[in-house]
Parts: structure tokens; sequence; C-alpha cells
């Protein structure tokens, strides 16, 4: 037992934290960079939708069933709600994917008739068929959390794509990309 | 008017704060002395030019002012008045201001009351702390403006995420802030050290007390948080290592480490560069933690503010801040020595033992948080999650422990094993005691019986320091380390209890019908519709029988909000001495073959808890034992300081005798 004093680390280490530290900066600033993607491997990608069958939830448009999407061609199924904020903004964005020749279906979440048909009124109506799902059970059945999301599904009723969010007006290419991806 | 003088508060304090990281540092050159006597005034008012202007917001909050678009964005009228003001903090604009504010403060009142250090070290001290303050002030002045008014002003609010619509929440942000926050104190007297070459006993007698008061907070905050998350989100679960949490748990670790190794330094004038390494760390995991929350680099449920600009404006500060404080480290710690030797077996060691391992875990925990990182950069989504943590964790945690119960009863210096061994003798026959009786009958986990066994062990080791001495006479702090530790023995009981013996039960049950869990028989009496100020709800009544015995009526809830439109599960839960009854309702179950048509059966998750609440007993223990010792330090602080006044009167008395 002396009490010399401890003999020092070698000074290089001194600068180990440093290097550490900014081996952390660099690599979370380029991760910042990067586009952040909004895909979420979904399980249920690949997989059939669920069967269910859908009264019609608004005016003017029939409700929907598993059955509408066996048509052979690829649709998108738009889950939405008239009293949900984004999918008011995401209205125009859907309006034009109809334009550019999607067909667009649409499930309302635990809506009333007169608020989706206002709603309709006012946003535009790019929806074939419109399925009312008034406790969330085909929401909750196809694996989306919350509204609005979308769904590419392809001409036998499998589910291809799953958009969380709502699409925003540059992403109208990408979502076409994916439908015509769907067609084979 | 009270929007734009909230803003102009901020923003002198702002140049406050540049005015004192330029007076500070002035005052350290040889001709600058003089400006030395303005940055402790400053100091105190730009603390409280802060908290005036969170103040300001605050009451915007309360008056639900939609022209200010923070309050249009995270308020509403209709809100019961606690959670308007918790709307303060429940967003990313006014948790930033809080942040400033709780910086500001803590530094006016280190410039007020702190007296201790050479005045060179407090100059360079407050001058650092004004440093990192103007990094923030500039993020929310430049970046996040929360009194950005918003024309024309909507008539009414967004409201608040309902999850976030509980007392819990009121008081949780606040006090993690008061401890991320309060640990930017170690991170300015490291820096303060550092620049004057000041790093010895009296530099880490000073920060003690400031951390451990952080600490005691963040301790306090993470227990809270956890609670909250426990009966909040309706999983059962108390730990989730989510992003968010480890933020929180990862400067709780290093703050931990900090405050054994000031003691070593304080006491024995060992381990100084390791203390102040520790004392840039603890504050610089705060703002990582901060930085991963709120970029949005990771997903977590807790994030509110998912905004490129801004993560890219927190890495920067971050990148200055701490960057600069470890080239400060890199030159100067050569310049510090080691300081005093100790042998192997000494508390020295025990303490070095206890600092490699926490900082070890510190490390797994970040390594695990940031992991998902390197491999989504590699275009491979993955989440890291308890099968990682918490063993990985344990390894370190378990040696750690082991150490704890032997350290305290060792002397500084030099000791050896045998005069303690017999000592020990009684936390390990506890604890080979408990291994077998709870093996015997049919703990099977591995996590949970060495929590099991090593808990009542611990617990009697604890304890062990207390012995021989008049425990009226024992010393305050040595009290505080005791409780404390005997905390730890105490949650570890809990974890360790919560996976060995947890009863679970999900039925579809119909109203009149009854169901056991474990020593419980509960029966579904009735489901009635009941109204709150901004949400509806149907509502559970329980009747629950334990063991037979009169029945307790437990009222879960399944809410759902207007404003903004959502559903939540409010749990019930019905705590008795040996555990807790955790009961949530869901929603109605369905028939398989149509979706709409209703069935009467509703959908109810039971758990039985047997002393899972001793996790949160213990961690108000540790933060208790905590309390203790900056008791004992501030009232050995305040008796050294009138000792020296009454000196001083005498003296004065005995010069004006001599003049007379």
């Amino acid at each position: 037992m002396t009490k010399s004093e401890a003999p020092r680390a070698p000074g290089w280490t001194l600068w180990l934290p440093l290097a550490l530290f900014v081996l952390f900066v660099g690599g979370v600033a380029i991760s910042l960079m990067l586009p952040k993607s909004n895909d979420i491997n979904s399980q249920m990608i690949g997989k059939p939708l669920p069967a269910f069958s859908l009264r019609p939830a608004a005016d003017g448009r029939p409700g929907l069933a598993t059955g509408d999407f066996a048509g052979g061609k690829p649709r998108l199924l738009n889950i939405f709600a008239s009293w949900c904020v984004p999918c008011g903004v995401e209205a125009p964005v859907l309006a034009e994917l109809q334009r550019q020749g999607a067909q667009i279906d649409g499930i309302a979440i635990r809506d009333h008739k007169d608020d989706l048909n206002a709603f309709l009124a006012k946003n535009g109506n790019p929806y074939q068929r419109i399925g009312a799902d008034d406790v969330s059970a085909v929401q909750l059945a196809i694996g989306s959390s919350g509204v609005p999301e979308t769904f590419v599904i392809d001409g036998k009723g499998i589910i291809r794509y799953q958009h969380i969010g709502d699409i925003r007006p540059d992403e109208v290419p990408m979502m076409l990309a994916k439908l015509k991806e769907a067609e084979s | 008017m009270l929007a734009e003088l909230g803003l102009a508060m901020l923003w002198l304090a702002a140049a406050l704060a540049g005015l004192q990281l330029v007076a500070g540092s002035v005052a350290l050159t040889r001709d600058g002395e003089g400006l030395g006597g303005i940055v402790r005034p400053v100091a105190v008012v730009q603390g409280v030019l802060a908290a005036a202007a969170f103040a300001s917001l605050i009451w915007l909050f309360v008056q639900t002012d939609t022209s200010v678009k923070l309050v249009a964005e995270n308020s509403h009228s209709a809100k019961p008045l606690i959670y308007k003001i918790a709307g303060t903090w429940g967003n990313h604009e006014g948790s930033m201001l809080l942040w400033v504010t709780v910086m500001g403060l803590a530094g006016g009142f280190v410039a007020l009351v702190e007296r201790r250090l050479p005045e060179r070290t407090m100059m360079a001290t407050l001058a650092g702390q004004a440093f990192v303050s103007l990094g923030f002030y500039a993020f929310l002045l430049l970046a996040s403006n929360p009194f950005q008014r918003l024309n024309p002003a909507p008539q009414e609010g967004n409201g608040l995420n309902p999850l976030l619509q509980d007392p819990g929440l009121a008081f949780h942000p606040p006090t993690l802030y008061l401890g991320y926050v309060g640990l930017s104190i170690a991170f300015s007297f490291a820096i303060g050290a550092l620049v004057t070459r000041e790093v010895g006993p009296a530099f880490a007698r000073a920060m003690r007390p400031w951390v451990l008061g952080a600490w005691i907070f963040l301790t306090l905050g993470i227990t809270a948080g956890s609670y909250w998350a426990y009966y909040m989100l309706g999983w059962g679960g108390w730990w989730f290592w989510d992003p968010v949490e480890n933020a929180s748990l990862m400067p709780w670790l290093a703050a931990t480490a900090l405050l054994h190794s000031a003691s070593v330094l304080a006491a024995r004038n060992a381990l100084r560069a390791w203390t102040v390494m520790l004392g840039v760390v603890a504050f610089s995991m705060s703002m990582v933690g901060t930085f991963l929350v709120r970029s949005g680099i990771l997903t977590s449920v807790h994030a509110f503010a998912v905004d490129p600009r801004r993560g890219g404006f927190i890495l920067a500060l971050l990148a200055i801040n701490i960057g600069a404080a470890l080239v400060l480290f890199a030159l100067r710690a050569g310049t510090v020595t080691e300081g005093e030797r100790f042998e192997v077996t000494s508390r020295e060691a025990s303490l070095v033992f206890n600092n490699v391992m926490l900082s070890s875990i510190l490390g797994i925990v970040l390594l695990g948080t940031l992991y998902p990182l390197v491999t989504e950069a590699m275009g491979v989504k993955v989440s890291v999650g308890p099968p990682y943590f918490t063993p990985m964790s344990a390894v370190f945690a378990v040696p750690m422990l082991v150490v704890l119960a032997i350290g305290p009863l060792l002397r500084w210096r030099h000791d050896r094993f045998k005069r303690v061994s017999l000592v020990l003798a009684a936390p390990l026959a506890v604890t080979i005691i408990a291994a077998i009786g709870f093996g015997v009958s049919g703990v099977t986990s591995t996590m949970s019986l060495i929590a099991l066994s090593l808990a009542p062990g611990l617990a009697v080791a604890s304890l062990l320091p207390l012995r021989g001495r008049n425990l009226a006479r024992a010393p305050l702090s040595l009290w505080g380390m005791v409780i404390a530790h005997l905390g730890l023995a105490v949650a570890l009981f809990g974890m360790g209890a919560d996976g060995a013996f947890t009863k679970e039960r999900l039925i579809a049950a119909c109203v009149g019908e009854s169901v056991d869990v474990g020593p419980w028989q509960v029966k579904l009496g009735a489901i009635t519709p009941v109204a709150g100020p901004n949400w509806t709800a149907l509502e559970a009544d329980l009747v629950a029988s334990y063991d037979g015995a009169a029945p307790d009526h437990l009222k879960p809830q399944s809410r759902t909000f207007w404003a903004p439109p959502q559903t939540t599960s409010v749990s019930a839960l019905h705590t008795r001495w040996n555990g807790q009854l955790y009961t949530v309702l869901g929603e109605e179950a369905h028939d398989a073959s149509s979706a709409a048509m209703p069935t009467g059966r509703w959908q109810l998750r039971l758990w039985w808890k047997p002393f899972v609440p001793m996790i949160w007993l213990g961690g108000v223990l540790v933060a208790l034992g905590g309390f203790l010792a900056l008791l004992s330090r501030v009232r050995q602080d305040l008796k050294r300081r009138t000792v020296r006044a009454r000196g001083d009167i005498r003296r004065g008395d005995r010069e004006e005798r001599e003049a007379a």
C-alpha cells in the first residue's frame, strides 16, 4: 500500500469518449437525413381480406363486402371517418387518385349517416362503395389501428400494401405504382 | 398581450444568458475579475424571467386562449382545469420552455446559495450553465416558439391526447424534468472544475447535494411514470423498455454512478477524472434521451414532435454542448491526477465496481435503444424488446447487487474480507433459504427466481450497516443509504413477484357471470353508461371477493373522449397488503358470423398481481433515502456556515473591544 499517485492512463484514452460521441452524432445525422418511410410491414400483407359484409354508410353508395374485391382489378380500400380531421385533408388527394384511374372503396369508422353525407358533400366523394364499420371490427381485423389508412387490394382480394396516415399529394405516383404492381 | 409579454421575457432571458456566459468567461481572465460581480445576479434574474415566461404560458392555457397556436392545438375549453395546466407541458414547445425554465432556475439557485467553491470555479460553472441554456433558448425562439399566434383564432381547441388526461401525467413530466435538467448543474460543475483545474474533494462536496436533488426527482419521476404506464395503458406491465422510458433510465443510471463516485472523491480524493466524466455523461444522457424522443428518429408512443428540422437543431445543439465538454475533458483530464490509491478489498473498490456495473447497464440500454437505428440504416426494421434488455442488464445488475450487499460494510482504503465474512453469513443464509423455498414452491422463471431469492438477502444486508449502532444516534446520511438500498431490495422483490406469481384471465362474460382469478372471485354485476366532463363511458361494476371475504367493488371503464375522438380503457385496481387486483373492461364481444350483432358478452381482463406494488414502494423508498441523505448534507453545511459566522462575529467583537 503506497500513497503515491496512481499511474495515469495513456493520453489517447481520454479522447475515447469524444470519438464514441462523434460516431454517434455522425450515425444519427445520416439517418436523420435519410427519408423516413411510412411503410409498415403489416402482418396482413400477402393475406386475403377477412370476410366481412358492411351495410351502406352514406346515401347513394352501396355497402361493402369482401366479395366486391374479387373483380380481377386491384382497388384501394380507404379507412376513414367524417370526424377525422386528416381525412378531410386527404380527400383532394383521393380525388386526384380517382382521376388518374384508381378504383376506391371506403370503410367509414364509427360514423353517423348525416355526418358522413355532410362530409362527402363538402369534400367530394371518390368512393364507389362505402361500408359502415360501427364498432371498428373490420378495421381491427385487417390490421389498421387508426384513420386514415389506405390498403392496396389486388384482383383476388389479397392485401398487397398498407399505407398508414393520410396520403400526401407527392405520394400519389407511389400509390399508383403500388396499384400497378398489384396487377401482376 | 400576455403571449407577446411572455415572448419578450423569453428573449430577455436569452440575452441575459448571453451576458452571463460572456461575463463569466471574462471574469476568468486576469483583468476581467471586476465583471465577476454581475454574474450571480444575472443568473438569478435569468431564471426568474424564464419562470415568468413559463407562468404566462400556463395562464394562456388556463384561459384557453385559442389565438395562441399552441393552445389551440393542445387544449380545449371543456377540459378540467388541472389538464388545462398539464396541457402546458404535454407538447413539444411547452415542454422545451419548461426545460429552459428549470435550467434557468437551477442555475439561479446555485448562483444564490453555493458559496463553498473558489469564486473562479463558480464563474466557470455559471458560464457553462449559460452556454448550455443559450442553445436551448435559441432552439425555443428560432425553431419552436410556444407563443406563436394563430390568425384567425379558431373557435375551439383540438384537445389533449386522452391518454395524457390523468392526474399521474399532470405531475410526472415536471418531476422528471427537474431531474433531467437538474443534472445540468452537475455538467456545469464538471466544466467549471475542468476549466479551473479544481477537481478535488471540495468540488465533489459542492456538487453532491445538487446531483442528489436531481436524482431524487429522477427516481420519483421514473417510479411515477412506471406506475402511470401500468394502470393507464391497461396492459398490466410496468416497464416496456420503450425509448422514452430508456431515455429516463439512462440519466438515472449515470447519476446513480455519479453519486457514488462523488462520495469516493469527497471522502478519499480518488476517482477524480472518472467523477468529472460521469458529471458530463449524466446530463449528456438527458440531452441524448430528449433528442432521441423528440426528433422522431425512434418510433415511440410518446413522440409528440416528429419534425426532422427540429431533430437537426437538437442534434447540432447536442454536438456542440457534449462535444465541447468532451474536448475539454480530453484536454484537461490528463492534468487531473487520479488521486489516492486503494486496495481491492476496500469500500472504494466496491464503489468502483458498482460504477463499472452501472455504466455497463447504461451501455446495454443505450445500445439496445440505438440498435433499431443502426439496422434501419441497413434496411432492416427491428424492435428491441425485453428479451434483450432484461437478461442483458441482469448480467450486470446481479453482480452489482451482490457487491451492494458487501460494500457498505467495508472500510475505506484497506480491509480484510475475513472481517466482514461472518456478518455476511446472515444475508447469504436468507438468500439460500429463499432460493430453495421459491424453487420448491414452483417458481420456474430463472429471472424471477434470481430476483426473489436475492431480494430478501439484499434487504437483510442493507440493514447491516446499522448493526451495533445506537439507532437514535446513527447519522442521517447512514439512514439515507440504508433506506435507499432497502428500497432497491423491495423493488426487486416486486419485479420478481410479477414474473412468478401473476395470474391472468381474459374472458367474455355476461352480466351476472362469475370468474376466478387466483384467490379472487369476480362477478360482473352490471354495465352502466356514465358521463364525465369531456367523455362518456361504459362502466362495469365488478364485485370482487378475496378468498370468500366481504366483496369489494371495482369499476373499470371503457371511455370515449370526443375532443379529440378516441377510446381508452380506464383500469380499476384494488390494492391489498399482499398484492393488487387489476381489471380492464374491453369492448362488447361480437358474434363471429356477423360483426354488427351484439352478444351481450363483455371482454374482461383480470390480473391478480401478488406483491407487485412493492416495485413502486421500493422506488419511493429509494427516493426517500436520497432525501434523507440530502437533508443531512444540507444540515451539515448550514451548521458549518453558522459556526463560521459565529466565529466571524466573535472575531469582530474582539476587534471592536481592542479598538475601544
